[in-house]
């Protein structure tokens, strides 16, 4: 087998987030609109992977995607030792404008999986005239539980095994072992409690849909992608939402789970490839 | 349906790793049939199957026979392709002490796909 280098470049970024100063991993690939990734819960930018690898993106997307502090290779803040991680609605969007603006993104298009579907609702709410359009994969506007909250007390959730089995029913059946495989092992490879910390997001500090019918679809597009196997997002949760959002395009994609960009990057690339280029002829 | 359980566990010293630290006993329903299924240090060491008179268990999964064929079919539908999709729709129920399954879920879970495993190792 001859070596392979992958055209992604990963670097380290210093900034601030509500006064407070991270160093924040990220990758990129591409060149041309911005397209800024955001990861799961508990996971980090790896997931996106294979979109930095298809040339049909990257020759006219800059595909970037950080790890959220806390995750991947970024720290957490000087002081963790001391506080328990919990992210909130107002730090999790504080952190991608933090991002957006280090690194000079001009009018991106925001996607986000899972509780990244979730806060592009909210940026496409109060931030959609500076952004290009937000798809929101596995993504709803309010939180749809599927465990009990007394689940999130035990001490299983700071162990990454644990989380991975947690979710690996959200991995649809048709997905290659390799990479069904591999997005579990993002959950394994996640610190004791970040995927539970990441839950007081999802579950319990992210009901926008009382907003989001606000949202202007006109200046800012939104879609809506959402895997036919997923029951944590249901693909009744993002018709419910792309109903609220006047002008919102919800795409149910057959035989996919709740990662898509990992879990079947292949059959991922038909649906996301329509979408990207409906966003970039916009321009 | 689950009788397989201890022999193909038996045979299986991965899965036997993976749920080495499991020390517990529960009770699968298939329809009517309970299964009770006791586990140590990762051995399934029996399965009986019911009627039981108050016998213990930590904690139940229950489905319908047909909703278990589903399960273990080769690709099984949306809804049917894990305990939680199960639990999530109202396919299957799970109660009890919900501990020892948290503590031990991967192997937990790979116990409950073993009949559709078998059946497609059979078939390959």
């Amino acid at each position: 087998m001859s070596a392979r280098i992958e055209p992604i470049s990963g670097r380290y970024v210093h900034l601030e987030i509500e006064g407070r100063p991270y160093r924040i991993y990220f990758e990129e690939a591409g060149s041309g609109i911005p397209l800024l990734c955001l990861h799961t819960a508990g996971a980090h930018s790896s997931q996106y992977r294979h979109l930095m690898c298809d040339d049909t993106v990257t020759d006219r997307f800059r595909v970037i995607a950080f790890d959220l502090p806390w995750h991947g290779k970024s720290n957490p803040p000087v002081g963790w030792e001391g506080e328990e991680y919990k992210l909130t609605s107002q730090f999790y969007v504080a952190a991608i404008a933090a991002f957006s603006q280090a690194m000079e993104l001009e009018r991106p298009v925001v996607m986000g999986c899972s509780m990244g579907g979730r806060v592009v609702v909210r940026l496409a709410q109060e931030q959609g005239a500076s952004l290009r359009g937000v798809i929101g994969l596995e993504g709803s506007d309010s939180p749809s539980p599927w465990y009990d909250n007394s689940w999130l007390e035990s001490p299983e959730f700071l162990r990454g095994d644990f989380c991975a089995a947690l979710v690996s029913g959200l991995v649809a059946p048709q997905s290659p072992d390799e990479f069904r495989w591999e997005t579990l092992w993002h959950y394994y490879q996640g610190g004791p409690e970040v995927f539970k910390g990441d839950m007081h997001f999802y579950r319990t500090d992210s009901d926008y849909a009382r907003e989001s019918s606000t949202i202007d679809t006109g200046h800012c597009p939104v879609f809506l992608m959402t895997g036919e196997y997923d029951y944590s997002c249901t693909p009744e949760d993002t018709l419910r939402t792309a109903e609220r959002i006047p002008g919102a395009e919800a795409i149910i994609m057959a035989g996919m789970g709740h990662f898509p960009m990992s879990e079947n990057p292949a059959a991922f690339r038909d649906y996301i490839l329509p979408v990207l280029a409906k966003i970039a002829d916009k321009d | 349906m689950f009788e397989c359980l201890k022999d193909a566990v038996a045979a299986r010293p991965d899965l036997q790793r993976i749920g080495r630290y499991m020390d517990s006993s529960f009770l699968l329903e298939v329809g009517d049939t309970p299964y009770h299924v006791t586990v140590k240090d990762g051995h399934v060491t029996a399965v009986d199957i019911g009627p039981f008179k108050m016998r213990s268990w930590d904690f139940a999964i229950r489905a319908s026979k047909e909703v278990w064929d589903v399960f273990s079919s080769d690709m099984p539908p949306s809804g049917y392709q894990d305990l939680f999709a199960m639990t999530r729709y109202g396919h299957a129920s799970l109660d009890g002490n919900t501990a020892p399954l948290l503590h031990n879920l991967r192997y937990v879970k790979e116990l409950l796909a073993l009949p559709r495993t078998l059946r497609q190792e059979t078939s390959q």
